[in-house]
């Protein structure tokens, strides 16, 4: 891919209106986008951005680059077929909890699986936006929407699990308030070859106002979200004087300095480890008992499916004699009249 | 067939039956058969009959496995109606056969297989065959099962083996009987098993022994030779409609210069093109196998945004999960070729048998004002040539074409004319280089009124598109009223003016007159077959075929007005028909309609045309 270094986040942008509410994290995730491709140096036309139906899969109409706003749950399969018809373009995916999880949950897990090259941001908002308000599958239970006036009766998923269990390579969580460290994971988002899966938490300023606002609240945001960094400690807290051990098979939040615990009784992330086990009870932490993990949680090197497709056409073109469509047809049985 | 004492008598065609239990290897059988006669410059048409389990419970009627074959020394458009020879396996192959078999013909069975429990199985409460009249059928009852068994003594087979080649003993006999060389069949057993010869041996044995058991019985007839077709000189290979229709694209892949990409998910009866290009790696062919039909239809949609010729493959009720990807193609026009190898329907159907059912689906079978071409093969050769002009109209005219083959030409096989690739023509994509200055996505370019295809990764041209409403001329967002009107008619009109590129309609027979027999589609054998038919017995008869279904083809209308009586045939309930009606109001339309999950017969083709023409 020809690289261009000359280019700034507003060089990514286009010329059309953004019609997010006002408030909604979404302007700030496109402007983390927009920073990360500048970052990253390809040229304008070798990005393309896909995405389905839903707010968040307004984004395509915002990229100066090419990009495709297709149908509800479609955007993977979409971007798929772009990425294993050329391998060389970057492509991304932006879609929702309700697009991806919901309506799109089966491309969601077998683009995981087959492990195409493709940077998914999926804006967890926990709610239907562009439906005004319904519940999704990543609502809490007991959450109150229009179509649960008493409380959703269902347990939501979590991202995390889904692209563990699909044998997901890459996970990385932000937060749209966050851009620097959403800038940040998105370029490893794209360094890392193979599907990247990158949620955003994202608040809903309309229908789901602060309901991640114990998690962006001035006051405890530190002791309430770790950073994760590949090789690093996980220490966290205000006074980063708390860390995560490992208890038996659960994670654990100790306070450095009681009971003779120091630094180094608390776990060092490593992203890079195949076993998932650690990746998912790190990604499945949550409020009030652990922070929320931040970061690139899970980045595993695997073959990708585009890759290997060009290998093997390679492989199999070296060894047949069949290279035209005339050879095909003269091949096999054939008589002379 | 007629009963004659010569030792060998010709015949101008035959048409035989082979059937059995679905594991009994019928297909191979027939398959065999028909590619020993073809080499020998026969003419044929194949029509394969299988039931939708893989191994439906033994010895039931539900579970018989058919395939027939039509040979002869002059053009054979149809499988055939009634059978000449008819192979039953046992006695639910006879039983569900019967009605196939000719009267006078011969009918070859097993006679090991007709014992009480197999009787049973079959649902027999007598013995079918004491039901069939002897003087109606020459019947051989051959023990195939004890010989089979007795000619592999000496080899060191496991009783399964043993049985499992049995369908070959019947082979052998059936080559006697038409004087056919056993060598062909012989090569392919070397080659299919070359890793197990113990299997290649044992299959050898067994055609040879039926061969031989043929020669020695006395009860069998005189044979039969059937000899070579008076064909067009050229290079022959035998082709069923599911290959050809891969080829076809791999053929305008070639044309268009572009890549091939097929995004697909197994559906019978069309699964059969995907094996077939996803073995095409050598020609750079990619299939992805998507994980539902709609992941199919949506990596294609990606793959022909990313500038390659983007296909899907389907049957019924697959075209139906399509549907809203298809109006993302036709909204976003992208070049699409959907292809919809039809079987009977609603819902899961009739999955193994042929219809022409989807027809009003592929036409309307969408949301919104969603025009598209649609096309549609005739014959198993000629998915070959329609897949070939569904892409190019689709590259060509930036627009989702769909076309609509079915089961009976996908399995169907015929000799086919390899065609000279040289003449078939280039195919120009309306792609927008590099350079272009003042790119506007939905400019159309020119009296086609088609708009450029400006592919990811050309510099400068970077654009969006998607499912919303486009302004016209710079494909941005818009909610203006009147632009979406503009905008509906776009589409249509553009779709309308395909006509200006399509071929014309052909009459067979005069221009005007009493009665036109009118078709579309995988019919196209048996109507020929009945209109040439009836034309030699004199009767005052024209026909035309349709093959391009939207946009219809120009002259449609001045030809069918010509004609006091117009009678469409087809397999449904009358699709086609309800469709010329609403295109040519002023003229009046019969039918002639099956929905059987099976072919028409010429027979009774012949007798409705009788039938219309006696009509006051």
């Amino acid at each position: 891919m020809s690289e261009t270094k000359t280019l700034t986040p507003k060089d990514f942008k286009s010329d059309q209106e953004v019609r997010w509410c006002a408030g909604c994290g979404d302007h700030a995730v496109l402007s983390s986008v927009h920073r990360a491709m500048a970052e990253l140096g390809y040229a304008k036309e070798n990005y393309v951005v896909i995405s389905g139906i839903g707010c968040s899969s307004r984004f395509p109409y915002y990229m100066n680059t090419y990009a495709f706003h297709s149908i509800h749950g479609r955007a993977a399969p979409i971007a798929s077929g772009v990425k294993t018809a050329n391998p060389e373009l970057s492509v991304w995916v932006v879609t929702g909890d309700g697009d991806s999880m919901a309506i799109g949950g089966n491309h969601f897990i077998h683009v995981l699986r087959r492990n195409i090259d493709l940077n998914i941001i999926l804006l967890n908002n926990q709610i239907y936006g562009l439906t005004k308000g319904q519940y999704s599958p990543t609502s809490k239970l007991g959450q109150i929407t229009k179509t649960s006036p008493y409380g959703t009766i269902e347990p939501p998923f979590h991202p995390c699990e889904l692209v563990i269990g699909a044998q997901g390579k890459f996970f990385a969580r932000s937060i749209d308030n966050n851009v620097k460290l959403t800038t940040e994971i998105l370029l490893e988002a794209e360094k890392h070859k193979g599907t990247s899966l990158v949620e955003v938490l994202q608040n809903c300023v309309i229908y789901n106002d602060k309901t991640f606002g114990y998690l962006t609240d001035r006051e405890h945001k530190k002791d309430r979200q770790i950073v994760l960094r590949h090789g690093e400690p996980m220490i966290f807290g205000k006074d980063m004087d708390k860390g995560i051990v490992l208890d038996g098979l659960k994670l654990k939040v100790v306070k450095l300095g009681e009971d003779g615990l120091t630094e180094k009784d608390v776990l060092v992330h490593d992203a890079f480890e195949p076993n998932p086990i650690i990746h998912l009870l790190l990604g499945n932490m949550n409020y009030p008992n652990f922070p929320i993990a931040l970061g690139v949680i899970r980045s595993v090197k695997a073959d990708t499916y585009e890759v290997n497709l060009d290998k093997q056409i390679a492989e199999v073109k070296a060894a047949s004699p069949i290279k035209t469509i005339n050879d095909l047809l003269l091949s096999g049985n054939i008589w002379k009249v | 067939m007629t009963n004659k004492k010569d030792t060998v008598t010709e015949l101008e065609e035959v048409v035989i039956r082979f059937s059995g239990d679905s594991g009994d290897g019928m297909q191979l059988t027939g398959s065999l058969f028909s590619d020993t006669s073809a080499l020998l410059g026969n003419d044929l048409v194949t029509f394969p009959d299988y039931p939708a389990e893989i191994r439906a419970p033994q010895g039931t009627v539900g579970g018989v496995s058919g395939f027939q074959v039509h040979f002869g020394r002059a053009q054979v458009n149809t499988p055939g109606d009634y059978a000449d020879v008819l192979v039953a396996m046992n006695p639910a192959a006879l039983k569900a056969n019967t009605k196939w078999a000719k009267q006078g013909g011969t009918i070859i069975i097993d006679i090991d297989s007709f014992t009480e429990k197999n009787l049973e199985r079959a649902g027999c409460t007598k013995d079918p065959l004491s039901q069939l009249g002897f003087n109606d059928f020459n019947i051989i009852k051959a023990p195939i099962t004890t010989l089979t068994r007795e000619s592999l003594k000496g080899l060191n087979l496991d009783a399964k083996s043993i049985l499992r080649s049995k369908n070959m003993f019947a082979l052998g006999m059936v080559y006697w009987l038409f004087h056919r060389p056993l060598e062909f069949t012989q090569k392919f057993l070397e080659d299919k098993f070359k890793k197990i010869p113990i299997v290649v041996e044992a299959n050898k044995i067994v055609l040879k022994a039926g061969y031989y058991y043929a020669e020695t019985i006395e009860a069998l007839h005189p044979s039969y030779s059937v000899a070579p077709a008076k064909i067009e000189a050229g290079t022959y290979r035998n082709i069923n409609g599911n290959t050809a229709t891969a080829w076809g694209l791999i053929a305008a892949s070639e044309k268009a210069k572009l890549p091939l990409f097929l995004g697909s998910y197994p559906i019978t009866p069309a699964s059969e093109i995907l094996h077939e290009l996803s073995k095409r790696r050598d020609l750079g062919v990619k299939t992805f196998q998507a994980e539902d039909e709609i992941a199919g239809i949506c990596t294609a949609i990606g793959a022909s945004f990313a500038g390659h010729l983007a296909v899907t493959t389907t049957s019924g009720p697959g075209l139906s999960l399509k549907t809203e990807a298809t109006g993302l193609a036709v909204i976003t026009e992208l070049p699409l070729v959907i292809i919809n190898v039809q079987r009977g329907g609603p819902s899961t159907g009739l999955p193994t048998k042929t219809e022409q059912s989807d027809l009003l689906q592929a036409l309307y079978g969408r949301h919104g004002e969603s025009p598209l071409v649609v096309l549609a093969a005739s014959s198993p050769s000629d998915c070959f040539k329609y897949a070939f002009e569904a892409s190019k109209i689709a590259l060509e005219h930036m627009t989702p074409v769909i076309l609509l083959t079915d089961g009976f030409l996908a399995n169907g096989s015929e000799p086919w004319r390899i065609p000279d690739m040289d003449k078939f023509p280039a195919i120009k994509a309306p792609i927008v280089k590099e350079g272009t200055e003042d790119y506007q996505p939905y400019q159309r370019l020119d009296k086609s009124m088609v708009r450029g295809w400006a592919v990811p990764g050309t510099k400068g041209l970077e654009h969006r598109i998607g499912g919303l409403e486009k302004m016209a001329i710079t494909g941005s967002v818009s909610y203006v009223p009147e632009n979406h009107e503009v905008m509906t008619y776009e589409r249509e009109e553009k779709i309308n003016r395909v006509a200006d590129v399509i071929p014309d309609l052909e009459v067979l027979g005069d221009k005007d007159g009493e009665l036109l027999m009118i078709g579309w589609g995988g019919t196209y054998g048996h109507l020929y077959t009945a209109y040439r038919e009836l034309k030699k017995e004199g009767v005052n008869l024209s026909f035309v075929h349709f093959n391009y279904i939207k946009p219809l083809p120009k002259n449609a209308h001045d030809i069918l007005k010509r004609f006091k009586k117009l009678l469409v045939c087809e397999l449904n309930t009358g699709q086609f028909a309800n469709y010329l009606r609403m295109k040519f109001q002023d003229l009046s339309f019969q039918q002639y309609n099956k929905i059987q999950g099976l072919p028409f017969t010429v027979i009774e083709l012949k007798e409705k045309i009788i039938s219309v023409l006696e009509e006051k």
